[in-house]
């Protein structure tokens, strides 16, 4: 295991909670009435984005999915601005024009959220072609899920990034279950990572519940990609604890699964973790889920106080 | 002035924004030591190397995603993308987030992407490489949809398209790829701006509305008519079909007060639909007659001279329904 500075430790603990504390009250305001369309939660996929995104710059650039606010989060997203996007608020990242589904914001390199599955996996090679264009070293992470595996532009996709060498950084977050179907209907193998071998580039599977172990392998492919050694294809077994979509009441899944992966909570795992290294004390836990609530409850009123865009917004911003 | 085909005006167009801009390049299938498929990219690669001009593998759906990557990052891509039939494979890239991504992202990106593609039909190809989508791309808000008819619109299209800030699509009809008549071009530099029409022949009986290769159709047909019959006819042609310089064709009408739409596509939903709704609703009072639309039928193109000879709207049909509305 590498040695992780103390305050990247504990900054990876407050953005877990950020994101559960954001996704809850998502659900909360959702069910309200006070959010228009529809909402999918990253709850307890947490782990994954937070292990990656630890590792990028603010230059570096993501390719989001549809469950796309923890991303947007640990990527330093702003959650007054997110939570007035679900609003349909002027204030929100796309002035209330694109809702959860299209989140970007180009100034921390989130290049979008997507509401077409699998969509990211070729534009991220282009951000990433662009960058060893312009000579620089910076790196594009590319999330889907394992739906998204098994769509054309996956294959096209990833063969091109190896071909071409490029420094992308594929992560399939595997929750196992592509709205109602499970992976066993979907796929032959057990590993969406064995994939990998058929593009000639590495391919790791990790426990998605466990955010050093994501850390370590992410920052593996971080450092290949930006040293010129190409993509890598990086599979995040993990679980989502809420329906595809909020109202989805997810009565496809069998109850014992869901049981046994509630269990091993990233955020509860992560917590004992940190408190057996004396990272974190009891008092420190605590204090940073109070602050995350708070930081929630004043997204949600300015999402509230902030204006709704005019009818004349319907016609701007077509066209550059 | 000199003289440039088709093919010439498109290369000429590419090096020349390539020397000129760092961030332009190209991508796309058989674009590197080929030239192209038809050479219209002569010594890009000998002078640009492997890395501007990217041969890539056999997959649409990664060549023009990277291209929108790219342009979404700063880069200013040309995606070649072969024929418009092709567009099918990536049709995600084009209708989902070439052309969504600045509006839903709330304004802040921009994709400054070409894709080019040959469309068209006459080249005895059959109906997945002889299709004209521009009528159902138009449907697409966020894209801009440039359809060239002469070499010299070709080349400062094209320089247009690479400088504009959002998706392109830049079609290439076939027949004037490979048989397309010659034009004067200037030595220096021009630009032909998106959006505007030009006035290929001027009349004052019929105002033919054209594209593409039904330009230099209804040209040879305007000469005919003016000879045989004194038939006075006027040519519009709009060159982009978004955004569409409508008061080019409006002012047009209003001067002739006939309208034909005389456009390669199939009927349904096509361009020459849009162009008699336009004139109808907005200068009805004008009219001196019903508008005529000369179009292709909705099938798709068949294979060989003997069908599809019938299927593209040759100049027979322009004639009759010139003379239907002139008699």
């Amino acid at each position: 295991m590498v040695e992780i500075p103390r305050e990247k430790l504990l900054d990876m603990y407050r953005t877990m909670v950020r994101i559960r504390r954001f996704e809850e009250r998502t659900a909360k305001e959702f069910a309200a009435g006070k959010i228009p369309g529809s909402v999918h939660l990253y709850i307890g996929e947490e782990a994954v984005g937070t292990g990656v995104i630890s590792h990028l710059r603010k230059d570096d650039y993501i390719f989001s999915t549809h469950r796309g606010h923890g991303h947007l989060i640990a990527k330093g997203g702003k959650t007054d601005r997110a939570m007035a996007e679900l609003f349909a608020k002027k204030t929100g990242y796309c002035l209330g024009k694109g809702g959860s589904m299209h989140i970007a914001d180009t100034d921390i390199g989130m290049l979008g959220a997507a509401g077409i599955v699998g969509s990211g996996i070729t534009l991220a090679n282009g951000a990433a072609l662009s960058s060893v264009l312009r000579k620089t070293d910076q790196v594009t992470v590319c999330f889907f899920g394992d739906g998204a595996s098994n769509r054309g532009s996956f294959h096209e996709g990833i063969n091109l990034a190896a071909v071409w060498c490029l420094p992308v950084i594929f992560v399939c977050e595997n929750n196992l279950w592509a709205v109602s179907v499970p992976t066993s209907c979907s796929l032959k193998i057990r590993d969406i990572a064995d994939r990998a071998v058929g593009y000639g580039i590495p391919g790791v599977v990790v426990d998605g519940m466990d955010v050093l172990a994501v850390y370590e392998v992410a920052g593996e492919a971080v450092a290949r990609a930006r040293s010129g050694g190409g993509p890598t294809l990086i599979e995040a077994k993990t679980y989502r604890y809420r329906g595809h979509f909020e109202g989805d009441s997810g009565i496809y899944r069998p109850k014992e699964e869901v049981e046994a992966w509630l269990k091993r909570d990233p955020i509860k795992l992560y917590q004992e973790k940190l408190l057996e290294m004396k990272v974190i004390t009891p008092e420190m836990a605590k204090q940073i889920d109070e602050e995350a609530l708070a930081e929630m409850d004043a997204a949600v009123k300015f999402a509230e106080e902030s204006p709704p865009p005019g009818p004349e917004e319907v016609l701007n911003g077509v066209y550059a | 002035m000199k003289e440039l085909n088709f093919r010439q005006a498109i290369g000429e167009a590419l090096l020349e924004e390539m020397e000129r801009d760092p961030n332009v390049f190209i991508i796309g299938e058989d674009v590197g030591k080929m030239g192209g498929l038809m050479g219209e990219l002569g010594d890009a690669y000998s002078r640009f190397g492997a890395e501007r001009v990217r041969d890539t593998p056999l997959s649409e759906d990664a060549i023009l995603g990277c291209a929108i990557g790219a342009a979404i990052t700063g880069m200013r891509p040309v995606a070649q993308l072969r024929f418009v039939d092709f567009m099918g494979v990536c049709w995600d890239n084009i209708l989902n987030q070439a052309s969504k991504m600045r509006y839903m992202f709330g304004g802040k990106i921009s994709v400054p992407v070409v894709m080019t593609a040959l469309s068209g039909a006459g080249r005895r190809s059959a109906a997945q490489h002889s299709q004209s989508l521009e009528g159902m791309m138009s449907n697409i808000p966020g894209l801009k949809i440039v359809l060239p008819s002469t070499a010299y619109d070709a080349k400062g299209l094209m320089k247009s398209a690479i400088r504009d800030g959002n998706p392109v699509v830049y079609f290439e009809h076939k027949l004037l790829m490979w048989t397309g008549p010659k034009s004067q071009v200037p030595e220096g530099e021009y630009l032909v701006p998106i959006g505007k029409a030009d006035i290929k022949r001027e009349g004052k009986d019929v105002t033919v509305v054209a594209t593409a290769f039904n330009v230099h159709r209804a040209l040879k047909v305007a000469d005919k008519l003016q000879q045989e019959k004194g038939i006075s006819i006027e040519i519009v042609d709009p060159r982009t079909i978004k955004p569409l310089d409508k008061e080019a064709i409006l002012n047009s009408v209003k001067k002739t007060g006939r309208l034909v739409c005389y456009i390669e596509e199939c009927d349904t939903g096509g361009f020459a639909q849009q162009v008699a709704a336009i004139v109808a609703d907005e200068a009805f009072d004008y009219l001196d007659a019903p508008i005529k639309r000369v179009t292709a039928p909705d099938t798709p193109v068949p294979y060989g001279q003997y069908l599809e000879d019938h299927w593209i709207p040759m100049e027979p049909k322009l004639i009759k329904a010139i003379e239907e509305i002139t008699a």
